[in-house]
């Protein structure tokens, strides 16, 4: 008996589903207008935090030695840097090294060069890149750089002091970009569902009196939900498929225009490399929200 | 059968839809139920369907009291009722066949038992060629046979007839009322509400008068008298 009403129950869903075709079309439209705010709101999300991360790739922390400054102490200090929990990576640059990039940044400037020659000796010392793995924590470490006692004495300067003010406006643009698109995220989602839920409503409401006439030849009510909940899954499975359908000329157009912006993020590719994680979500959400949309829209009539 | 004890409805505004009505019903009678729009028919018949609680008094169903039953038993309770409507109340997405094979799966009828008595009970409202078509594809007598068809397919105890006859045309009314008797003759009880003296005066059963919520006539081989 359970699998014959289960067996029905997908039956009339489906014939329900084509024979109300109007109605379906409109909540299909509806809910893939909603899937595709979704699906939108994952590319916006995985633009921003590759754009993020990129910017903050490029902030760094770099320590100056003295040129007289020991090498093994300069070593010993990078090695120390790198135990520490905050710290992503260090990138020592010798003395030689250091003289070999300024050369290499002034190949063009003749004067430089030539002052540079009438030194006789390497005016430079050596240098760290610090990288830490949070932009918020460089303070941390600058502070640890000024409390080291007689390897600190090598240090020429911590050049986070002049960039500090830049690391703290990023800091702040980076929480802030974070909070308001978790709100906004958040914000488009709940009115995404709502009109979606609403949508099922509207199309349950049209059946009432069916409602009403099966609950008087005897139904249980969930052999009446059944049927409507199955219908509403389909809106979503089918909106779902519509809304993949969309995204991907919708990404390919867009990805010329943010190939240029956020530095060479590519929506498109990501749409195509991630394809499987995005169908998931988005037949998911879809298939969920006709499920439940229908199965509450339903109970409002089922009260006897 | 039925029996009605004192029963009393009074909605909100203080309207009084039934006033302690005592009412019994045996089984295997033709029971008619006449009165002006708002005597309180419908309410009667929807106290019967259990959708309709009283405000005073019981309504027993072969001594079970209909409004005391758990809210999960009412749909099996109604499948011992089979209702047919001024409206027809057909479901308008499925076919003739669909409409009466719902019912028996809401009953929990097999398959095989849907193929074989929906073709036979249409046969029975001489509706065998329309199986396959849609409920707007039909007349309105058409319709009501349909309706008809679907609630005796699971052999009720009793059917209510709600003023089945309201939309329909004389020849159409001859044919419903037609078929309601040789539904009453093959066993089962008939409680139908009508406004309709032919019918009434054709009939030659018992006829119930309600007049503002109260029975003021119950007359066992009645006419109308309104």
């Amino acid at each position: 008996m359970f699998w014959l009403n289960i067996k029905r129950v997908l039956r009339a869903g489906f014939v329900g589903f084509w024979r109300n075709g109007s109605v379906s079309l409109s909540s299909v439209l509806i809910m893939t207008v909603t899937l595709f705010v979704l699906g939108s709101i994952i590319f916006v999300g995985a633009m921003l935090r590759t754009s993020l991360e990129q910017i903050q790739a490029k902030v760094d922390v770099n320590v100056y030695f003295v040129p007289e400054a020991d090498e093994e102490a300069i070593l010993g200090l990078a090695d120390t840097l790198r135990s520490l929990p905050e710290v992503a990576s260090v990138e020592y640059v010798s003395r030689d090294q250091a003289l070999e990039n300024f050369k290499n940044r002034h190949e063009n400037d003749e004067v430089t060069l030539q002052a540079l020659d009438e030194l006789g000796d390497n005016p430079l010392g050596a240098i760290l890149n610090i990288r830490a793995r949070e932009t918020s924590q460089y303070e941390g470490i600058a502070t640890f750089l000024g409390s080291q006692g007689d390897q600190g004495s090598f240090i020429d300067k911590v050049n986070y002091y002049q960039n500090r003010a830049a690391i703290d406006a990023l800091t702040r643009i980076i929480a802030g970009a974070t909070t308001v698109g978790f709100g906004a995220t958040l914000a488009l989602v709940f009115i995404s569902i709502v009109i979606a839920f609403n949508t099922i409503r509207l199309a349950i409401y049209i059946s009432r009196d069916e409602i009403s006439v099966m609950r008087l030849v005897g139904a249980s009510n969930k052999y009446i939900r059944g049927p409507f909940v199955v219908s509403g899954i389909m809106y979503g499975i089918v909106s779902a498929l519509a809304t993949l359908v969309l995204l991907y000329p919708a990404t390919y157009w867009v990805a010329s225009i943010t190939r240029t912006f956020f530095s060479g993020f590519d929506v498109w590719s990501y749409y195509l490399s991630n394809f499987a994680y995005i169908t998931l979500v988005i037949v998911g959400t879809g298939a969920l929200l006709g499920a439940t949309g229908s199965f509450l829209a339903v109970r409002k009539y089922l009260k006897v | 059968m039925i029996h009605f004890d004192k029963v009393s409805k009074v909605y909100s505004d203080d309207s009084i839809a039934l006033d302690e009505v005592t009412l019994k019903i045996a089984p295997q009678e033709f029971v008619s139920i006449v009165g002006h729009s708002g005597a309180g028919k419908t309410t009667l018949i929807k106290m019967i369907l259990a959708e309709e609680r009283p405000t005073r008094g019981t309504v027993l169903f072969e001594s079970v009291d209909v409004h005391r039953l758990r809210k999960s038993d009412i749909p099996k309770y109604r499948r011992r009722i089979g209702t047919v409507f001024q409206d027809f109340r057909l479901l308008p997405n499925k076919t003739v066949f669909e409409n009466i094979a719902f019912a028996m799966e809401a009953a929990g009828k097999t398959d095989d038992e849907i193929q074989a008595d929906v073709p036979h009970v249409l046969e029975l409202v001489d509706l065998s060629k329309k199986i396959w078509s849609f409920p707007h594809e039909l007349s309105g007598g058409e319709r009501q046979r349909v309706a008809i068809a679907r609630a005796i397919v699971n052999q009720p105890d009793i059917i209510i007839a709600d003023e089945p006859t309201g939309n329909l045309d004389p020849v159409n009314t001859y044919d419903i009322v037609q078929i309601l008797k040789k539904i009453n003759d093959l066993g089962t009880t008939v409680i139908l509400t009508t406004h309709n003296k032919g019918i009434i005066d054709s009939v030659g059963k018992r006829v119930i008068t309600m007049e503002r919520g109260r029975i003021v006539r119950d007359d066992v081989q009645g006419k109308y008298a309104i």
